[in-house]
């Protein structure tokens, strides 16, 4: 069976791109090679480690595991959009002051689902931020200064 | 372009790519490519199957975009439940946490927020693990599936959907539309629980009870055992429900009730737990769930759980 392309229009942190792409392209490789939208990350490509958290229509999602074809219609944050106004988001300046980030490569993700969290709940327990990120690894395991940063992100 | 550190042998291999809008529209793309078509939901075990080249259809149809497929309905016959209705959707939805909150128990536990964010309660079925969540919940409660074609509809219940591991009762021209689930009794109550190493993991062992009271007695009228990942597909205790029915559930009779549940399963050994580990687990969580499913029917005149 012959293979066609399809033609996919949506709107990428307040922007609208029209692209025509593989069916078989995930968004988590659209947003990084064709937008050039490197903030998200490749962790485990198969939806347990959250380095590929994006927000889609409003919910929080493992990028890697959605097509990009699924995306046609939708609007989609990454943590290139995370602050509108430009400069860093509370939670980013928080997680650079605390030393929230060892490797980095979790932090995207981490950031982005702590953001998710803020918007939902303004003032979160310790719990409640455990059970935010419980869908994002972080392989240097440094959970402690990043749950302290978002508690101090929403203190602010 | 070279990915990062995992192993991948073949590229994910490209395929047609549909979105209908009406189930009109999908039950005509089903008849046209029959098996050669894969129906997408919310794409958490598809997708990855397709990206790991598990599965390689010529055609891959997505249902999302029909809004008919989606939400939830409470009448006086019961709840039903679109197949597309996301697990974040169930496990927050007022009238399902009212009346038939072990339902939205299970869904709370799939995966991470990010995944109960898209994966979908039909997904969960039609991927047909022996350890979906929502399988036994729904078994408990006995839940229909509601299937459809261009052609027909039909209704059968979980037992006869789930054939063996990723098999289902659905022909290649069939979907599962929507999940139908009758009102409880009055003097009912319920309890899922699950046993996993961590939280983010694939249940060890699953396991729901729903029961009802014979009014003002401590008679159990009606029971429903279910049971995931001990055997090829979720399954009822059978011996055990029929050993309790018509009996004053007292701690002996629920621990030989428990027993007989755990002698009737068909557990493996695999990466996540022993084939005998499963075993015992499943006596636990059955003596467990009969407790607080228990508690549940003589504390409230409604089942709230």
């Amino acid at each position: 069976m012959k293979v066609t392309k399809k033609k996919i229009a949506l709107t990428v942190n307040g922007e609208t791109y029209e692209k025509e792409i593989l069916p078989s392209k995930s968004l988590l490789d659209f947003l990084r090679t064709d937008l050039n939208l490197t903030g998200t990350k490749e962790g485990c490509g198969e939806g347990e480690c959250g380095a590929c958290t994006v927000v889609l229509d409003g919910r929080l999602v493992d990028s890697c595991l959605i097509l990009a074809v699924e995306a046609d219609g939708t609007e989609i944050q990454t943590v290139e959009g995370i602050n509108p106004k430009g400069g860093l988001h509370p939670l980013q300046k928080a997680f650079a002051e605390m030393g929230a980030a060892q490797c980095g490569f979790c932090t995207p993700g981490m950031i982005v689902a702590a953001k998710y969290l803020l918007d939902h709940n303004p003032s979160p327990t310790p719990a409640q931020v455990y059970k935010a990120i419980a869908g994002n690894l972080c392989r240097c395991t440094g959970y402690g200064t990043i749950v302290d940063a978002i508690l101090s992100a929403a203190r602010k | 372009m070279p990915r990062s550190g995992r192993l991948k042998l073949k590229p994910m291999k490209s395929f047609e790519y549909f979105a209908p809008h009406t189930f009109k529209d999908a039950a005509s793309l089903l008849l046209r490519y029959g098996s050669k078509a894969k129906l997408l939901a919310g794409g958490t075990d598809l997708n990855l199957r397709l990206e790991r080249r598990v599965v390689d259809p010529g055609v891959v149809v997505d249902l999302k975009k029909i809004r008919a497929l989606r939400g939830i309905k409470l009448n006086r016959q019961g709840l039903t439940i679109g197949a597309l209705t996301l697990m974040d959707e169930i496990a927050s939805s007022p009238s399902i946490k009212a009346r038939y909150a072990i339902i939205a128990d299970a869904a709370a536990v799939v995966g991470s927020i990010q995944t109960r964010n898209r994966a979908t309660v039909g997904g969960n079925l039609c991927n047909a693990s022996p350890a979906a969540d929502t399988a036994p919940a729904l078994m408990a409660l006995a839940a229909r599936a509601r299937i459809a074609s261009s052609r027909r509809q039909r209704e059968v219940s979980l037992e006869e959907f789930f054939l063996g591991p990723g098999k289902t009762c659905l022909q290649p021209n069939e979907l599962l539309k929507e999940i139908f689930i009758p009102s409880p009794a009055l003097r009912s109550g319920s309890s899922f629980l699950r046993c996993t190493r961590t939280a983010m993991d694939i249940a060890l062992v699953n396991c729901a009870v729903f029961l009802s009271l014979a009014s003002k007695r401590e008679v159990i009228s009606d029971i429903r055992i279910a049971l995931g990942a001990v055997a090829p597909t979720p399954v009822r205790a059978g011996p055990a429900e029929t050993f309790l029915t018509g009996k004053i559930a007292d701690r002996d009779a629920i621990e030989k009730a428990a027993e007989l549940a755990a002698a009737g399963v068909s557990p493996i050994d695999d990466v996540r737990s022993t084939a005998s580990y499963r075993r015992e687990m499943v006596r636990v969580l059955t003596r467990r769930a009969l407790e607080e499913a228990l508690n549940r029917a003589r504390g409230k005149r409604t089942n709230e759980g």
